[in-house]
């Protein structure tokens, strides 16, 4: 940390960037850049902090005003294809997503969830608004707390989702404007928007949560993690050949690192080319590092940017990785989710699970959000392994209730070794008023991804010293347990049509259902006021007026 | 008179049991027609299945019975198809016989106003014989249990079966004068079958001889006993709906649900577009005036159908099904049975063939218009709710024409069947 010199007492804040590439087997690159910031401060007690140095001012505010315990927000653009590209380091469902733990001295949770979703639309230039209790769940079991905290009543929970969201350009200026250095100095001048949105998937995220100092947890501080994981295509126009290079994904070079950053890294996974067989690296670095992530223990080459010889004597860096063969992978776990039926009035969403573990089950919460417009029909669910019924040992239902609160659906489900699990449950699909309907109808409602959460049996020992200095994209999930790690899976989004009436027609309908019920009044009118009587007939026009002129007169009529 | 009757018992379960065993009764069991948000029995079971997973049916938006039915069929689930198969063969034996002992009524009043000479002379060709009557109790028996609407009801197994046969009981203790059994059960399941109680309490008056006259104590006092009797058994059936999850979380659900009509799947009748179309502002106001539409006919019909309390039960009945806020092809079913009572009003109908032909055509362009909008995108809800609408309209036309026909014949009953103008020339009648 650079010292600053000061008569005020120095809030001990620290800032770390990393950046880790990896290019996967299908080609792709897939890059991934984490901003830490920890900060040994205390938002909740009465004094006001407000001396922000590295730590944004906007978020601090945000989590004394709203008594945020652990906020998690992400904007994905695309959808991560677990099979081509295996596992991502942090997992996010298309669209947004925002979860958040309040603390237990919040007595309105859900005035301030809205207070909360509407001051963060304001700060990361987003639709957020359109999050309000339609869309927003307890989950009882799977979105546990991320940092420290023994407070597991979920009534502080609150989780949900717009998988309509787009993410673009006027996201990401105010994201790159949280980070200390900004987006002028260190790893973040790589971040420019014309490239980053030229890619499969883009997936930015801001994660904040109290995390324990030291071994015992005497001190605790505040961690905000800013990760942006973004995947780049093979096949991009002007790509054709099988080489990356930082200024053909960017089109920057980096120069230095953020002043204010105590670390500041970048990671090549060269795990699966240990011998330089398959792709090369340049320039040529002898700092290697090895980390336990999801399951594995990985090999990275590292380039520390704090060290002026990274730069070389050209004083950038450009780093260049030239292909040479490729080779296929599958992960442990990965889902897949769809809508079966036809027409526009039932259907059905599947949801497979595959494990692909040889011998070992273990088990997967899944949580369902679904929209109350598409009405479940609980006793219609079925969840098959290999054929067979798997009753799955916790189930959490919590029905819909009309344009109050969505449909949520908990389930732990034991997923058999080698083999795919199968959750069908019916759905209705309702008629809404008019002004429900979006201005493109047609296009189809979004359902939120599933989230399928789980413990994964990892090949090697596990990591469950927290405090140890790790690279960023290794210590994101707690991990309790040294056999298993934390693994959270996305589905993907669905797109259902609901049955539309005629946007044209309001006031044809109201005058037409109005007739109808006017010819009944009408008919009953007529005979309960009206007796019979004899009708006389009346004479013709020419009598008529022949009388009329002889009353004139005052003589006696026809 | 049993034993035809047990025939078409027979004829009746054998067709219903035929259609259970085939693959229609999934097919009818999802269409719009037959069941609605109240009456499904997909939502009943899935009710028991929320109930089983320990929440409460009433917390979701999906269950709309009230908890007598979750009593009822958390023992009978298993034999539901007999169960609704029983609910159809009590309505047939109900009206049966509530239809026989109305005639039997009908014919001791004929003879004496005979008797009393109070008919003109011309208009003996109106009088009834008992040759005539002697086969409308079965007639309403097999309108009822073979009208198609019935037969589709019962397969779909939509509680609509068991709510007919509850107003069928109502109508048979009435036409008993049996007050001790005649409660308001019918009342439980939807409240529309409140005005009914007019009807009834006019029927008790009329069988007690007791004159219909406001300024006089035993009028009130009989209408206060009812009352209480009624008002007493409503209060024993909403305790022990209360009773059974000990909240009460299924008034707003039950009642409220009919009364604010929050769920738009389309159905026969004119609210779902209606609401769907409505604009934001209005929205309440409209759904008051549909509603009090329902109840508004109960008084002028009293008044006017005072002497005639089983027609105004027809009436009421009829008014019911066509304006409710969620009506299925069940409800249609009920009032048309009791048409057979009143086929000597035949040569008055106007407008019968138009109404027959219309009611027909409807039912058969539901299903196709239905596909057509859902299933093959290639109509919209316009197609399904236009005829929608004419189906009401007929409907309306022909509860209409038997009002004028029975109105008629009464005129005639009094004034004489050929009438002459004050010239000796032919006259018409017209309604002035």
């Amino acid at each position: 940390m650079m010292p600053v010199p000061s008569s005020v007492p120095q809030p001990k804040d620290d800032f770390q960037e990393e950046l880790v590439i990896r290019p996967l087997h299908s080609g792709d690159i897939y890059a991934s850049f984490q901003f830490r910031t920890l900060w040994e401060t205390d938002f909740m007690r009465g004094n006001k902090v407000s001396h922000y140095r590295l730590f944004p001012k906007s978020l601090g505010q945000v989590i004394s005003k709203f008594s945020v315990r652990e906020l998690h927000i992400s904007f994905t653009q695309g959808y991560w294809r677990t099979m081509q590209w295996g596992q991502p380091f942090l997992p996010s469902p298309p669209g947004a997503e925002l979860w958040v733990w309040f603390q237990d001295s919040v007595t309105d949770v859900d005035g301030t969830w809205k207070e909360l979703t509407n001051v963060l639309s304001g700060i990361f230039c987003a639709s957020l608004n359109f999050i309000d209790s339609t869309n927003t769940v307890q989950p009882s079991a799977s979105f546990k707390p991320l940092g420290i905290g023994n407070v597991t009543d979920h009534r502080f929970l609150r989780y949900a989702t717009l998988p309509r969201e787009i993410v673009c350009t006027e996201n990401l200026t105010p994201w790159k404007k949280l980070l200390p250095c900004g987006s002028k100095a260190g790893l973040a001048v790589l971040l420019k928007s014309e490239k980053l949105f030229h890619s499969s998937f883009h997936s930015q995220a801001v994660h904040i949560r109290p995390v324990c100092q030291d071994w015992q947890c005497k001190t605790t501080s505040w961690e905000l993690r800013q990760t942006l994981n973004v995947v780049f295509d093979l096949h991009t126009p002007g790509q054709g050949k099988l080489e990356w290079s930082l200024f053909k994904m960017f089109s920057r070079t980096l120069t230095e690192a953020c002043p204010l950053a105590s670390s500041s890294k970048i990671y090549i996974d060269i795990t699966d080319d240990p011998q330089g067989e398959q792709f090369e690296v340049s320039p040529a670095t002898h700092l290697l590092s090895q980390a336990m992530v999801l399951g594995d223990r990985r090999t990275f080459s590292v380039y520390d940017l704090t060290q002026q010889i990274t730069f070389g004597t050209v004083r950038s860096l450009n780093l260049l990785i030239r292909w040479k063969s490729r080779d296929m992978l599958r992960p442990l776990l990965h889902a897949e989710r769809y809508v079966a039926g036809y027409g526009l009035q039932t259907g059905e969403i599947h949801t497979l699970m595959y494990n692909n573990h040889p011998y070992r089950s273990f088990p997967v919460l899944l949580l369902d959000s679904v929209p109350w417009y598409l009405r479940l029909y609980i006793h219609t669910l079925t969840v098959t392994s290999k054929g067979k019924d798997n009753k799955p040992s916790y189930i959490h239902y919590q029905p819909s209730k009309d344009r109050v609160r969505p449909h949520l659906l908990e389930m732990l489900v034991q997923l058999p070794p080698n083999s795919v699990t199968e959750v069908t449950v019916q759905f209705e699909r309702a008629l809404l008023k008019w002004t429900e309907y979006t201005p493109d109808p047609n296009h189809g409602f979004y359902v939120g991804s599933s989230v399928i959460s789980s413990l994964v049996p990892s090949i090697v020992a596990m990591d469950t010293n927290s405090t140890r200095e790790q690279p960023l994209f290794s210590s994101f999930f707690p991990c309790k347990e040294e056999s298993s790690y934390f693994m959270r899976v996305y589905t993907e989004p669905l797109l259902v049509n609901l049955p539309t009436p005629d946007f044209s027609m309001p006031y044809n309908v109201i005058c037409l259902t109005c007739t109808v019920v006017a010819v009944g009044y009408g008919s009953l009118y007529n005979l309960l006021t009206r007796s019979f009587q004899i009708e006389e007939p009346s004479p013709g026009l020419a009598k008529r007026i022949a009388n009329i002129i002889r009353k004139m007169r005052g003589v006696p009529p026809l | 008179m049993a034993a035809p009757l047990t025939l078409l018992l027979l004829v009746a379960v054998t067709v219903r049991a035929a259609l259970y065993r085939s693959s229609l009764a999934d097919l009818i069991s999802e269409r719009v027609e037959v069941v609605s948000p109240l009456t499904a029995w997909k939502r009943v079971v899935e009710g028991l299945a929320l109930l089983d997973l320990g929440v409460s049916p009433y917390s979701g938006d999906v269950f709309h019975e009230t908890p007598l039915i979750i009593y009822l069929f958390h023992f009978l689930v298993d034999y539901a198809e007999i169960t609704f198969m029983l609910a159809d063969v009590i309505t047939a034996v109900a009206l049966y016989l509530s239809v026989k002992d109305y005639n039997k009524q009908v014919f001791r009043k004929q003879k004496y106003a005979l008797e009393a000479d109070r008919y003109p002379l011309d208009c003996l060709e109106l009088i009834r014989s008992p040759k005539e009557m002697q086969y409308i109790p079965l007639k309403v028996a097999m309108f009822y249990l073979l009208n198609p609407f019935t037969i589709l009801s019962c397969v779909a197994k939509s509680t609509c079966g068991l709510n007919n046969a509850v107003i069928a009981l109502f109508v048979l203790s009435t036409i008993k004068g049996n007050s001790r059994t005649h409660s308001s059960p019918a009342e439980g399941n939807s409240i529309y079958p409140l005005t009914l109680c007019a009807a009834a309490l006019l029927y008790l008056l009329q069988r007690q001889y007791i004159p219909v006259n406001l300024r006089r104590f035993s009028f009130w006092w009989f209408v206060a006993q009812y009352a209480f009797m009624y008002l007493g058994s409503l209060f024993v059936i909403v305790g022990l709906s209360f009773f059974l999850l000990g909240s009460w979380d299924f008034l707003p659900s039950v009642y409220g649900f009919i009364l604010s009509v929050p769920d738009l799947t389309p159905n026969i009748g004119l609210f779902w577009y209606f609401f769907a179309e409505m604009f934001e502002h209005f929205r309440l106001f409209f759904l008051c005036v549909f509603q009090i539409n329902v109840f508004f006919y109960t008084v002028p019909l009293s008044i006017k159908l005072k002497e005639h309390p089983v027609f105004l039960i027809f009436m009421q009945l009829a008014v019911i099904s066509i304006f409710k806020s969620y009506p299925t092809v069940g409800d249609i079913a009920l009032y048309m049975a009791f048409l057979p009572v009143w086929s000597h009003l035949h040569r008055f109908l106007r407008n019968i063939f138009l109404v027959s032909c219309v009611l027909l055509a409807c039912s058969a362009l539901f299903p196709v218009l239905w596909h057509l909008w859902i299933y093959a995108g290639s109509a919209n809800s316009n197609f399904y709710y236009a005829i929608t609408l004419l189906f009401n309209v007929a409907q309306i036309l022909l509860v209409s024409d038997y009002f004028y026909a029975f109105l008629r014949r009464e005129h005639h009953l009094s004034h004489g069947l050929y009438l002459k103008r004050k010239d000796g020339s032919e006259a018409t009648l017209v309604l002035k």
